[in-house]
């Protein structure tokens, strides 16, 4: 194909934008809606599974020790911790960083705790992690038999519910996001397709004087990627400001930000803004060559 | 290479139907036919299996070099662009300007862009609408799309022009200003075959006609009469 033909197919498929004005809006809204639904689920769904992590990661085993251990002992137990083959990090916390720690997690209020360092009543303590957090449960039986434990913390329980909560909401997640997508694709393709079949006449004529197939197609082509990324760029802006807002609404109340963990902004929307549009351009083209391929057996 | 050859064209459609029985005509270049006939009897088949838009179900057809009967689907196009073709219904694009329609069938084949607005304000000219380049078909008259479309045929100068009852929705003044349109493009030296209806155009312009009947030729006479009763 000589250049300057591609030059007109260019033109040709942006003109045409214009002179079906109805039908391309009505195309570009119905991509624009679809996607924007399946950007809300994809938002919805990147922020479960950076909740689910975040959770996951949380999980980790507090160990206390017994008051009365010496800091020998304490050393002692430290160092049986680090040869359980599946830990990954242990921490030791004395109990002045302990209270610290309580203190700092009660932000404005930490005030009502003043004055108890001088009869400190936490113990010492560990906190270790474990390389896969699927296996507290092991390490934690491990830690207890050690000697001067006197108690420790996983979350008995409730880790293995949320573990099966966290893959089970993964993949409903990932459910939807297909099943979605879908949809989308499936909505705009006939969406296009109308359109064209309001245009059957057109490329009627076109073959009439002898143009080939593939010259017939690319306006469409053209007309279709162009449909597909207007379709996008509408719901990724809506997006992109609405989730501006949603973080800010979060972050201006405390209980609402220490509730919600969202994602930040960057690199979210880029990566929204970006599947989105892939999505808007591929069923744009493909819905348009798909439709046209019907009426080109003339 | 101008001519057009049928050897024993058959058409069945798939519902059956006969539509042609062994055609056997020769056409040559510059010739002007007048294809004529009652409805049903094969007229329209006839026209269509000239540009190919539809195959024959047996024979072979020549036209302007190709065996138009064997041809690939991809080199359809090629034919079409050695052939003009004019509609009853004018098949104008509703969308585009007279001079966008014409200039369209240019752009289809590629043509230097530098030579399309001369080539198209020239034939325009030859169809006396220069001056309605810039209006909408749906400003025009019957007789002015018709001429628009004509135009349109004409553009890339094909050695055949096929009509399909291209008076068919016009009046009888209207119709004779395009009959003249086409004695004249004949005239240039441009093989016409016109599919038609109009027994006072057949009678009055004496050319060449054949009668196809029940799917055969049934007469076959130069400076020939309309013969029927409609």
């Amino acid at each position: 194909m000589k250049i300057r033909t591609l030059g007109r197919h260019v033109r040709e498929g942006v003109k045409n934008l214009g002179r079906n004005g109805w039908m391309s809006f009505a195309s570009i809204s119905a991509v624009a809606i679809t996607l924007l639904i399946l950007g809300v689920f994809l938002i919805l769904a990147m922020n479960v599974n950076y909740f689910a992590q975040s959770v996951e990661k949380q999980v980790e085993i507090r160990v206390f020790m017994d008051v009365l251990a010496t800091e020998a002992n304490v050393q002692q137990v430290e160092e049986n911790i680090k040869a359980i083959p599946k830990v990954s990090t242990v921490q030791f916390i004395p109990k002045d960083e302990g209270l610290k720690q309580f203190k700092e997690s009660l932000g404005d209020k930490a005030y009502l705790f003043e004055g108890l360092e001088k009869d400190n009543p936490l113990p010492d303590a560990f906190v270790v992690k474990t390389a896969q957090p699927q296996d507290t449960a092991a390490v934690a039986a491990q830690i207890k038999k050690l000697e001067y434990v006197k108690n420790l913390t996983y979350g008995e329980g409730t880790v293995e519910k949320l573990f099966a909560v966290t893959g089970a909401v993964r993949n409903v997640g990932i459910a939807f996001i297909i099943g979605l997508g879908f949809t989308a694709m499936f909505l705009i393709a006939n969406t296009i397709k109308l359109t064209i079949v309001a245009r059957r006449r057109e490329i009627e004529i076109m073959k009439l004087v002898g143009a080939t197939n593939w010259f017939i197609r690319w306006p469409f082509f053209v007309e279709g990627l162009l449909m597909g990324i207007a379709g996008a760029l509408i719901p990724t802006i809506m997006l992109s400001v609405g989730y501006y807002y949603l973080l800010d609404a979060i972050h201006s109340s405390f209980e609402a930000s220490q509730l919600f963990k969202l994602l930040p902004l960057f690199p979210l929307v880029n990566q929204v803004a970006l599947a989105l549009v892939a999505i808007g351009a591929f069923i744009g083209i493909w819905g348009s060559l798909v439709s046209v391929r019907r009426f080109l057996r003339v | 290479m101008d001519l057009i050859e049928m050897f024993d064209v058959w058409k069945t459609y798939p519902n059956g139907t006969n539509a042609l029985k062994g055609v056997n005509i020769r056409i040559e270049k510059g010739e002007f036919v007048y294809v004529v006939g009652p409805s049903g009897a094969g007229k329209s088949t006839f026209i269509k299996l000239m540009y190919r838009e539809e195959k024959p179900t047996k024979g072979q057809i020549f036209l302007g070099g190709f065996n138009v009967s064997r041809i690939k689907e991809r080199q359809i196009p090629l034919v079409r662009r050695s052939i003009g073709v004019v509609f009853q219904d004018f098949k104008l694009l509703p969308t585009l300007t007279v001079f966008e329609n014409v200039a369209f069938a240019m752009e289809v084949i590629e043509a230097n862009p530098k030579q399309i607005k001369p080539r198209v304000m020239d034939v325009l000219g030859l169809v006396k609408l220069k001056h309605k380049a810039k209006m909408l078909p749906s400003e025009l008259s019957g007789g002015e799309q018709q001429r628009v479309a004509l135009a349109r045929a004409l553009v890339n100068s094909p050695g055949i022009i096929i009509a399909d009852e291209p008076t068919g929705n016009l009046d009888p003044d209207t119709s004779w200003e395009i009959m003249k349109l086409f004695d004249e493009i004949n005239q240039r030296g441009t093989t016409v075959v016109m599919a038609t209806h109009n027994r006072e155009i057949v009678n009055t312009m004496r050319k060449r006609v054949v009668a196809i009947e029940a799917g055969t030729i049934a007469r076959d006479e130069q400076r020939g009469e309309y013969g029927y009763e409609d």
